[in-house]
């Protein structure tokens, strides 16, 4: 059905050029010293975030370059793979450091900040060339309830098909099983993190849940973090709506860092898992809690009574450190 | 020519009408003259939104009061790998609601990565009597409960098919809700369900059902009740197993090859989840019928594959787990002559390494062998131009491309070029090229060919690609068919995008995320493109907490002729005439 009359639009395809000009995407930070400075304090945050995850790529800021554009305008070139010597999957090391493609989208643990992480990344994913496409979220393009079902039956390893190719002695297939594999390990033998792991995740009042991807996390900070981060954002909007804009005050209510998890906010992480239990979440080592987790519930702690007493005593301070 | 119109009674000329279904021919039919018009808005029954907020469902009321059946899509591609934020949008209960008034008559829905509630499904079992045709595919947002009122209460339902949505499996029990006088079943597809439903009701339903066609089962059916299943239901055309697996005994096999053998109109497989090689053979029999063949969860090994597929000479579409092997395609590609669609998909897409001897060369061997080939998706780590040019040359014919190289920004590995040329002789080749996904290093050149080439393409994925807004600008003035454009963690900034402001118009979509389009130019693009939904995505907060030569994280740009929307989350931004930045 024709939706729209199609054909020329109201306004000339030349129009507002003179403005892009002057908004022309510029990435660099350090060439652009106006720049800098109105968003110097995000993309602090930004390299303190990279280098607080402690990622196993080389962290960097920065490392984008402007110079003339082939059209003669002045703006910033983004760095892709042509500027760098392909090296092949397995070493990093001739490649400069740059930014850890690990911030992925904004929907990864680096949801704040990020000033330059869109244009940096098509650079950044080239040039940490070895298992980059692992921590890029929704690369390679595959959907997630196929990723679920590979990771879900027992894989043929790698060695062992190439092994057997070889000997080309194997009879019938090795060692596939039924039940579920390691469904949920974040880094297999090689260490390389694998597959996503995306779980709904509700707040107690807020009608629309949200979906993290539990593999891009190694402990419950940075889950927490996640969490507070994609709530908080969500909340004060709520609440700024609600009472009509004030969404600069509202930040001050917004859940703070780290409160998730002692309870201290008012609110308790809980999940449930594959018995369909309500767990708090932080009594098991991350490792069990990921195998075990279906979602996500970010509970009012006056509703979390059947964990209550677990409550007082991670607020004495017996929780378990997270591996 | 007015005297014409009025020389046959109206309801001759909707009898004419009648033979025309395609709904470009029945927008040009509305546009001859206002009797026609009328004629033809009255007696259209099936209606296509293919951007469900593109049109209010009031407009398409107003405009076609008796439609029986719908088509509707909410979320764009990208939000299958995650890249839209949950809560963006696509709900339908605004569609039900109108549409429960209005089309008392409506018998299909078919929605497409939308969001539908057990609400809304309620309401859909009982506001349509003559309902017969659900089909939600990516969906989300529903539970097994809705799924129990449609069964009760849908007395003329044919068609339930789930495909890939996600439903919230609180139990099984909702299959019993079919009532024990209802037979008018033709397809099931529960695929996608991961808890088990009642066996015995699910039994008990097929054998009553004589017209089941379609029978596409979940994981949790298991393999020894396989059998009793399709004894009751040899007419079966498509069947999906449960999962493929069970300790290996000499009666189940025989009882489930029996089964198959029974099976005389069976042209479609899917399901294989967890095979045991060894139940393999019990399909055997069937093989040479079958037309579709899906084994894209099955992780078996080449040789087993080899001896399956070596069988399926009239095989015209094949998914398949990279397992397969170059080898295995060469066999395909020998034993396979009337294939048309060949989709293989990555069995260890995270690693590092390849993990099987999958390489350009099992593509290049399809595109040799396979005359027919029409359509292709290629998961792959290795690819080169002259690979590229050879399967170009071979299959002019190609109207869909999408080709996957893992990792992103690899070169040609021969000659560690990057892949413009490769790709450029795909569009230069391909003429009735419909729809291409781009991978690899690719330079502004690659969009220079497709620019220049691609004329037929109507829908372009792009990622990781590209060195300046010439690409893009090549692509939105090049390609003349071009209506979904998606592009995600490319160079592309504000230049190409507002100078080519009014070819946007003439498409359903264009995506782009983690680029270098500023919010300076969304605004403007907002304020001066009235018929354009610009919708700023970004979880950081606000923009205008940023400065505006700031990239935005996420940008989706649809044609529309119903405005703004109403129901955008805290998260989605959108400018509007009057320039003042809107929150939902």
């Amino acid at each position: 059905m024709g939706v729209v009359g199609g054909g020329a639009g109201a306004v000339s395809g030349g129009g507002g050029s003179s403005t892009s000009d002057a908004s022309m995407s510029t990435v660099s930070k350090e060439d652009n010293p106006v720049l800098s400075s109105e968003d110097s304090s995000s993309c602090l945050d930004e390299s303190e975030l990279e280098l607080g995850l402690g990622l196993s790529l080389g962290v960097g800021v920065g490392a984008c370059k402007a110079q003339q554009g082939p059209r003669g305008g002045q703006y910033a070139r983004i760095l892709t793979a042509k500027d760098f010597p392909y090296v092949g999957s397995s070493t990093s090391a001739s490649v400069s450091s740059s930014s850890s493609s690990s911030s992925s989208s904004s929907s990864s643990s680096l949801s704040r900040a990020n000033v330059t992480a869109g244009t940096k990344r098509s650079a950044d994913s080239v040039a940490a060339a070895n298992g980059a496409s692992s921590q890029v979220v929704g690369w390679p393009p595959i959907r997630a309830y196929r990723m679920n079902s590979l990771v879900n039956q027992a894989k043929l390893p790698a060695t062992e098909v190439f092994n057997s190719l070889i000997v080309k002695s194997r009879n019938s297939n090795p060692a596939v099983g039924k039940g579920t594999s390691n469904a949920c390990v974040n880094a297999n033998e090689k260490g390389q993190l694998r597959s996503s792991l995306f779980v709904k995740v509700n707040m107690d009042g807020i009608p629309i849940g949200r979906k993290v991807d539990l593999s891009s996390h190694r402990c419950y900070e940075t889950l927490a973090q996640k969490l507070e981060d994609m709530f908080a954002t969500s909340s004060t909007i709520m609440n700024s709506i609600r009472s009509g804009g004030e969404e600069h005050d509202m930040m001050v209510d917004a859940i703070t860092p780290s409160k998730l998890l002692d309870g201290s906010s008012g609110f308790v992480l809980t999940y449930e898992d594959k018995e369909g239990d309500w767990m708090l979440v932080g009594d098991v080592p991350w490792g069990m809690f990921i195998n075990s987790v279906r979602r996500l519930r970010i509970m009012r702690a006056s509703e979390a009574n059947g964990l209550a007493p677990r409550l007082e005593e991670s607020n004495g301070g017996q929780r378990n450190k997270p591996i | 020519m007015q005297r014409m119109a009025c020389s046959f009674p109206d309801e001759v000329l909707e009898h004419v009408f009648s033979f025309v279904q395609c709904d470009n021919d029945r927008n040009a039919i509305s546009t001859v003259c206002k009797s026609w018009y009328k004629i033809e808005r009255w007696s259209r029954r099936r209606v296509f939104v293919g951007n469900c907020y593109a049109i209010s469902p009031d407009m398409v009321i107003r405009r076609f009061p008796d439609v029986r059946s719908i088509e509707l899509k909410g979320k764009p591609h990208f939000a299958d790998f995650n890249l839209v934020p949950d809560g963006w949008g696509g709900y339908v209960a605004p569609w039900i609601s109108a549409m429960a008034a209005a089309y008392p008559w409506l018998e299909e829905i078919r929605l497409k990565r939308m969001v539908i509630t057990d609400e809304n499904l309620e309401l859909i079992s009982k506001s349509f009597k003559n309902f017969k045709v659900l089909v939600l595919s990516s969906c989300e947002g529903f539970s097994t409960d809705g799924l129990a009122a449609i069964a009760a209460n849908c007395r003329n339902l044919r068609e339930l098919d789930l495909r890939e949505s996600e439903v919230e499996d609180l139990s099984g029990h909702w299959l019993k809700h079919f009532p024990d006088d209802y037979t008018s079943l033709v397809s099931l597809n529960i695929a996608c369900l991961g808890c088990e439903v009642s066996f015995s009701a699910l039994e008990r339903l097929v054998g009553r059902c004589p017209n089941l066609r379609t029978l596409r089962l979940n994981r949790a059916v298991p393999l020894d009740k396989l059998a009793n299943l399709l004894r009751r239901a040899p007419q079966l055309v498509e069947l999906g197993t449960g999962a493929y697996s069970s300790e290996l005994r000499p009666d189940v096999f025989s009882n489930l090859s029996g089964a198959f053998s029974g099976c005389k109109e069976l042209k479609s497989l899917s399901g294989f989840w967890d095979v045991v090689p060894g139940y393999l053979p019990a399909v055997y029999p069937i093989c040479c019928r079958l037309t579709t063949l899906n084994l894209s969860y099955a992780t078996i090994q080449s040789p087993d594959l080899i001896k399956l597929v070596g069988q399926c000479q009239n095989l015209q579409r094949l998914w398949v787990l990279d397992y397969i092997e170059d080898a295995g395609l060469d066999a395909v590609a020998a034993s396979c002559k009337d294939l048309r669609e060949l989709r293989v998909f990555p069995s260890d897409p995270y690693g590092p390494e390849p993990n099987v001897p999958l390489t350009e060369q099992g593509l290049v061997s399809i595109s040799e062998g396979c005359s027919k080939l029409q359509s292709v998706l290629y998961f792959c780590r290795q690819m080169s131009n002259a690979a590229l040019m050879t399967i170009a040359r071979n299959r002019p014919n190609m109207t869909r491309f999408r080709l996957c190289i893992i990792e992103p920004g690899t070169p040609d590995y021969l000659t560690l070029q990057p892949l413009d040329v490769g790709f450029g002789a795909i569009v230069e080749h391909c003429k009735d090229l419909q729809r291409l996904s781009l991978s690899g290093l690719l330079t502004d050149l690659v969009f220079e060919y497709i620019g220049t080439y691609a004329k037929k393409l109507e829908m372009l994925s792009v990622a990781f690609a590209g060195e300046s807004d010439l690409g893009l600008h090549h692509v939105l003035s090049g390609c003349e068919k071009l209506r979904k454009l998606e592009i995600r963690d490319c160079p592309f900034g504000d230049k190409a995008l507002l100078a080519n402001a009014a070819k946007l118009e003439t498409m359903r979509s264009l995506w782009m995320s983690s680029c270098s389009v500023t919010f300076g130019a969304c605004k403007l693009l907002g304020q001066k493109m009235p018929r354009l939904n610009v919708e700023v995505i970004d979880e950081r907060g606000t923009p205008d907490s940023r400065p505006e030569s700031c990239p935005i994280d996420k940008l989706y740009i649809y044609r529309t002729v119903a405005g703004s929307r109403f129901d955008m989350p805290g998260f989605v931004w959108t400018i509007d005439e009057d320039s003042a930045m809107r929150l939902s």
